[in-house]
Parts: structure tokens; sequence; C-alpha cells
């Protein structure tokens, strides 16, 4: 039945892609100053909110594992936080083909990027933590607690690299003027099939770690006998 | 007793343990010297720019030092069960961490203002143009440090490849706090008043400890006792 769902999830998730694709590719122009190469924004854009929420999401299963001492807090926030760390990869990725085409560089240390970045480096040493924890109690009271001070972090980390970049003259700006309705439209319906993809991503991830405990405590099973 | 005596008696205990041996002390300070010695390869070490970067040298240095200290800050207390006796004796978890964090606090200190001099020799910086200013933003950075890596020197004590881990989820984290450090470091170095964007500065280091002593006060127990 949950298996039902889940592909019936992703059929429906598809089916939105396609048509925003259709809409995307098709019906929309291309932008007058960046042409084409803009359209990479309905998936860079959502790409970082679903890496937000799931980031945020992470810190309220770590709050909650902390409290509840459940170990099913602890795989919601391992997936999610994996899951985030894949969307935020998206980010940084179609950001820097963006850039290149728009800027001519691959990277600027501009605001936003250094400090998704960061964001991105904390989450990545939050995976790389529980590598190193073999005990299945300890390693989720660690990495509860790496990922409330990553959390904490992000935000500080924001709002200094913004100060301090605002005293630096911008090497390249973005173009400037606002966004055609319909553009921005789009790029909140394009955040539908991705947040669908996210939650399925997650199910799916928790479902491995389900198993994964269900293997871990046969085998302690076995040991014992 | 009261909380900071406690905290007061594990800090003078930690110092006590580190003066005797001077392991940490020692590996960290030399450390700090090799480093010295190898920005000067990476730069010419005379010029004009030397100054604009000093901030950022001497906080990378710092970091890099630290790390050593706050790794042997818990790791100290692994063999013979003594972390054990530690959280099983009456002492609050809370105070032991702060205990520990002033007794890092005060080596971390004690590495610095000895790499000062060394580094204002080596690169021909003068550093006394404002001592004051310069050792309270000492003190507010090198408490950031202390007391994020403390935390983290306490997280990661059971870990494989602990000395590893440390540095790398440390040195994210603390962004924010070697930031403004290095940008007040440079500007004061370079004989600029603290005022106007200095302060700001300023503002976003104590925030940034405020933050996190709170966060570690908050969560250090789960971390120890489980």
């Amino acid at each position: 039945m949950r298996l039902k769902l889940l592909y019936a999830a992703c059929l429906i998730g598809a089916w939105l892609l396609l048509a925003n694709l259709a809409v995307i590719l098709l019906v929309l122009p291309d932008e007058a100053e960046q042409g084409a190469i803009y359209r990479i924004i309905f998936f860079h854009v959502p790409a970082a909110w679903s890496a937000f929420l799931g980031f945020l999401a992470a810190a309220v299963a770590s709050v909650a594992y902390l409290i509840k001492r459940d170990l099913r807090y602890d795989a919601v926030a391992v997936s999610v936080t994996e899951v985030g760390l894949a969307f935020g990869a998206v980010n940084l990725v179609t950001g820097m083909i963006w850039g290149r085409i728009i800027w001519g560089i691959w990277w600027t240390w501009d605001a936003r990027l250094t400090s998704m970045l960061v964001c991105w480096l904390l989450y990545a040493g939050y995976l790389m933590l529980r590598r190193a924890v073999e005990e299945p109690a300890q390693r989720a009271k660690v990495a509860a607690v790496f990922s409330i001070f990553a959390f904490a972090d992000v935000p500080i980390v924001w709002f200094s690299i913004q100060w301090w970049r605002t005293q630096h003259p911008q090497p390249v700006m973005r173009g400037s003027g606002s966004m055609d309705p319909a553009m921005y439209k789009m790029m909140f319906a394009n955040w539908a099939p991705l947040l669908l993809l996210f939650c399925v991503l997650v199910v799916i991830r928790l479902r491995q770690e389900r198993i994964q405990s269900e293997i871990d405590a046969l085998r302690r099973e076995a040991h014992a006998r | 007793m009261s909380f900071l005596r406690y905290s007061w008696l594990i800090a003078v205990k930690d110092l006590r343990a580190e003066l005797r041996t001077k392991e940490a002390v020692n590996a960290s300070l030399s450390f700090a010297l090799v480093i010295l010695l190898l920005f000067s390869f990476a730069f010419d070490p005379t010029g004009e720019q030397t100054r604009e970067i000093s901030g950022g040298l001497l906080w990378l240095v710092f970091a890099f030092a630290g790390a050593l200290i706050l790794n042997r800050s818990f790791a100290r207390e692994l063999s013979n069960d003594c972390l054990d006796a530690l959280v099983a004796s009456p002492v609050p978890g809370t105070a032991l961490y702060l205990g520990k964090c002033l007794a890092n606090l005060t080596l971390l200190l004690a590495v610095e203002l000895v790499c000062l001099p060394v580094f204002g020799v080596f690169y021909n910086v003068r550093w006394t143009h404002r001592f004051w200013p310069l050792m309270l933003v000492l003190l507010l950075g090198t408490w950031g440090i202390a007391v994020v890596g403390t935390m983290f020197s306490a997280l990661t004590i059971n870990l494989r490849l602990r000395e590893l881990m440390l540095p790398t989820l440390v040195y994210p984290l603390l962004i924010p706090a070697l930031m403004a450090a290095i940008q007040l470091t440079t500007g004061l170095l370079a004989g600029q008043p603290l005022a106007g964007d200095l302060t700001n500065w300023l503002k976003l280091l104590a925030g940034f400890d405020i933050i996190f002593t709170a966060l570690a006060l908050g969560l250090v127990e789960t971390v120890l006792v489980g």
C-alpha cells in the first residue's frame, strides 16, 4: 500500500514536471538580457528552498530526538539532511552553470554563493560525523547536537558574509530589474514537482533506515546465540 | 559548592595537568610557529600587502594551533576512565564544560600572546598601536573558538579519527567568529580606532559568543551524560 502511494507520488511528480517543462521551454519567451539560460532559475531557486526546508526539518527532528530519544526521529533527521544536501548540490551546480554563461566565471565569492557553500559543507560534515560513530544511540545523539549547532550557525554565517561583502564592490552584478510575473509564478509552480521528488526520496531513505536497523537487530541476535 | 566554584576547580585542575606535562601547549606552539614560517613562502613577507592580510594570517594560525589544544581537552580524560569519574562526581556537566572552556581559553591565549610578537618581528608589522582593543578582540575571538571547540571535543571524544573530525566540523561553524576577528584584527593592526564598522564587527563577535555559549551550556549535559 505504502509502495503504491510512493509510485503514485512519483507519477504525479513526473507529470507535473513534464507539464512545467512544456511551459518553460515552449511557452515562456527568452529573457531580455540573459537569453535562454535564465530557465535554469526554475530549478535553481526551488532546489535551494527545498534544501533549506530539509535543513529546517533536520533541526526539528534533531530536537525531537534529544527530547524523546526515539531513533525514528534520528532516521528522519539523516534522511532529510541527505536529500537536502542533494538539492543543495543541485542549487550550487545549476548556479555555477548559470554563472559561467552570464558572468563568464564558474564561481565568485558573493554572499549568497559563499554562505550556501558553507551551509553545504556543514551538513556534509554532519554525514561524515555519522559515519565515524558505530553505536546507533550515540550516533544519533552526536549527530543531533551537531545538526542543532549547524542550524544555529547558518543565519549568522549568512548575515556576516552579506555584511562583509557589501563593504566590497561586487565583482559582477546580477541583471537588474524585476522578474516577469509569469516567470515568477513558474518558479513556485516548479517547486511542486521538486518538493514531491524531495518527499519521495526522503520516504525511500526512511525505508532504508528502517530496514538497516532491522538488519542490525537481527545481526545482534545472531551474534548473541 | 557553587557552580562557579566547580568550574574554577576543573579549570585549575586542567591547567595544572597541562603545566606539568606541557604536551598540548608545546605541540600547539611549535605548530603555530611552523605555520607562521610557512606563510613567509606563500607571499612576499616584507611587502605592504602583509599588513592588509595580517588579521587573516594570525587567526588562521590561532585556529590551527587551537585545534591541537582542543583535541586534547577531553581526550586527556579518556585514560583510566577519568571522564566517567568526572561525570559521576557531583560536578554538574555544565560546570565541567565551563571549566574546560576556561582552561582552553587560557592556554589558547598564552599561545596567541607568544605568536603576536613573533609575527610582528618576522613580518615587520607593528601590533601595539591599539594594544587594549586588540586584547579585547583576542579574548572574544578565542572565547568563540574555545566554546565551540570544547563542545566538539566532548562530542567527538569516542569517535574514530577524532583528531581529524574536530577541525573539519569546527572550522565551518567558526566562520562568522573568525571573520569578525579577522576584520577587527586587520583594522586594529593598521591603527584604526575601534569605531564605525569595527564596532559592528565587535558586536557580531560578541553575539556569536553569547549565542554559542548559551547553546553549548544548554546541550552539554546531554552530550556528556546521555
